[in-house]
């Protein structure tokens, strides 16, 4: 498995992120729903490793609870080879990002994308806030003209690069991203996922990407692993999944549904 | 998106207002208020409200002008005279110019209603907010103390604080305050309940921000357009809570032109020399519906969940 944790450069790295006995359980008593059952994955700095599985599988839970926004699990998560603490610090924010889902809810209505951009680099000191903003904007694909614009005057695939802005303007070694295109038309969606190719070449990303869309995932990382009912039953490179070699006859399955209706690429 | 900006200042106001690019946070801000505004225009009622508001300020404002008599200068020989063209409101049981303690009362009932929100909205907010994004003690804590100041009418829980602090209107504020601001909480702790579980919260949580700076940054913003609204809608119930401490001769006291002690003052007569009665009664049903019917045309502007 080591030897697939390549950055986009093609060189082994060191563990950016590593998560080993993940269990995270709903509910308590007879009623207690196992979300996420014994998860263990490392990521390369660098590299881009994605999570598929149908829809309740667990994948959105996992990055919520290596987030913090759920504190309610078991199991270690190491960033960078220090366990994260339970409470989430500043610094921790400041090294990991994510992108939500759907960029309809995950802007603040009321604020302008400059206010949206310019919070981030407050809470965590930075200098030079406008010719930061110029520039993540410029990264972007917008410019500099969307700063004082309100979100409902975005389109989506607009707000979503704004979202994108949002989580790299400090600057982060790991972005995690929750299906950031699923709320996109398909025209949109792949322009979001070149710009975020682009991105991580561009500044040395790590990501961690979440989806139920085998095309999305494989356009976008080297490394997939292959989710059910709250475990990784597989993994493999990108390659193996669009040749469609798979060892678990569910990860086949998965594999030849989604590829059934979808036009070869 | 790579247009240069628009040059705003060739065609005036309308093209600065409706230019596609805003050149500045001041100009976006402006633009999403005009659009307010046009919406605000399309709506009689609401303007109606507006109107009548306004003409109540400007009465306020400009009472020494309008007014043509001096309020407090009794003249036993004219009292209880009915509308003529020396007194437009006719005169009281102390011979005083009915329409000049009208204008003057104007000052009085604004005072009252505007001091009352600024003292209600904030506080309503912040302990509303707070304890729906804190969740656990705090919003068990605050509810409860909301739930106790609930339990009492307010005109009733008014009326106490009024005969505890002594009446007199500073007094007659701070009562109809305390009765005030608990619907204020509750209603900006359900919407926080609503906000604080969105994904835009949970993006400046991850940014790294502090309840506090999510509170007042984050959450407050989303709330005051229904606060606004259930303010203004209150308004009327605070003017005539106001009102009825002064008819009940807690809130301001003789001689002061207040409308509830005018109203008070005027029950004696009010089989033989009703306008007495009815004239101020009147400003106070005006006033109320005239806040009511904005009220309810800045929520359909505000909160387009009921527009």
């Amino acid at each position: 498995m080591s030897a697939l944790a390549t950055n986009a450069q093609g060189t082994a790295q060191e563990t950016a992120l590593a998560v080993s006995h993940l269990n995270i359980t709903f509910g308590s008593g007879a009623a207690a729903m196992t979300a996420v059952d014994d998860v263990s994955f490392t990521l390369g700095h660098g590299e881009a490793f994605g999570l598929i599985g149908e829809s309740g599988c667990g994948k959105s839970t996992i990055l919520r609870a290596l987030v913090g926004l759920n504190r309610d699990y078991e199991g270690t998560i190491r960033f960078r080879d220090t366990v994260v603490p339970r409470q989430r610090d500043k610094s921790f924010f400041r090294r990991v990002q994510m992108v939500f889902q759907d960029p309809y809810a995950s802007l603040h209505p009321r604020k302008m994308v400059q206010y949206v951009l310019a919070e981030p680099l407050r809470i965590h000191g930075f200098d030079r806030h406008q010719e930061r903003i110029d520039e993540i904007l410029s990264a972007v694909g917008l410019g500099p003209s969307f700063r004082y614009r309100f979100p409902h005057e975005l389109s989506g695939g607009q707000r979503q690069r704004v979202a994108i802005a949002r989580a790299l303007i400090i600057e982060p070694e790991l972005l995690l991203l929750d299906e950031p295109t699923s709320a996109l038309d398909v025209s949109v969606q792949a322009e979001i996922l070149n710009l975020l190719k682009q991105l991580r070449r561009a500044r040395d990303l790590t990501y961690l990407m979440v989806s139920h869309d085998l095309a999305v995932v494989t356009h976008l990382c080297e490394r997939v692993g292959m989710m059910s009912e709250g475990r990784i039953i597989e993994e493999m490179s990108a390659e193996d999944v669009r040749a469609g070699r798979a060892a678990e006859p569910y990860t086949r399955e998965f594999l030849e549904a989604s590829t059934g209706y979808r036009p070869a690429s | 998106m790579s247009a240069p900006p628009l040059e705003t200042s060739g065609t005036g106001l309308k093209a600065w207002l409706t230019a596609p690019i805003p050149a500045s946070p001041f100009q976006a801000r402006m633009q999403q208020l005009s659009l307010k505004w046009w919406r605000l225009k399309a709506n009689p009622s609401a303007l109606f409200g507006l109107a009548v508001i306004v003409l109540i300020v400007l009465a306020a404002l400009f009472a020494p002008l309008i007014a043509t008599h001096d309020i407090y200068a009794q003249d036993l020989g004219k009292r209880l005279l009915r509308p003529s063209a020396a007194h437009w409101l006719g005169t009281d049981e102390l011979g005083r110019d009915i329409f000049s303690r009208l204008v003057f009362g104007a000052r009085i009932t604004l005072y009252i209603a505007l001091l009352t929100a600024i003292i209600v909205a904030p506080l309503g907010l912040i302990i509303g907010t707070t304890s729906g994004y804190l969740g656990g003690w705090v919003d068990i804590v605050l509810m409860r103390v909301v739930d106790v100041f609930l339990a009492f009418p307010s005109l009733v829980l008014a009326l106490a604080f009024v005969a505890a602090l002594g009446p007199g209107i500073e007094n007659a504020i701070i009562a109809i305050a305390l009765a005030a601001w608990p619907p204020i909480a509750r209603l900006a702790r359900a919407e926080t309940l609503s906000i604080r579980k969105s994904d835009y919260i949970a993006a400046v949580r991850l940014q790294g921000a502090s309840p506090l700076r999510i509170i007042l940054g984050h959450v407050v913003p989303m709330c005051i357009p229904s606060v606004v609204v259930r303010l203004t809608l209150n308004m009327a119930a605070i003017i005539l809570t106001a009102a009825g401490l002064g008819f009940l001769g807690l809130g301001a006291q003789p001689p002061s032109p207040e409308w509830g002690a005018m109203l008070a003052s005027g029950r004696e007569f009010i089989l033989t020399n009703g306008w007495i009665a009815a004239i101020p009664g009147t400003a106070i049903l005006i006033t109320s519906l005239a806040f009511n019917l904005f009220g309810d045309g800045l929520r359909d502007i505000l909160d387009p969940r009921h527009g």
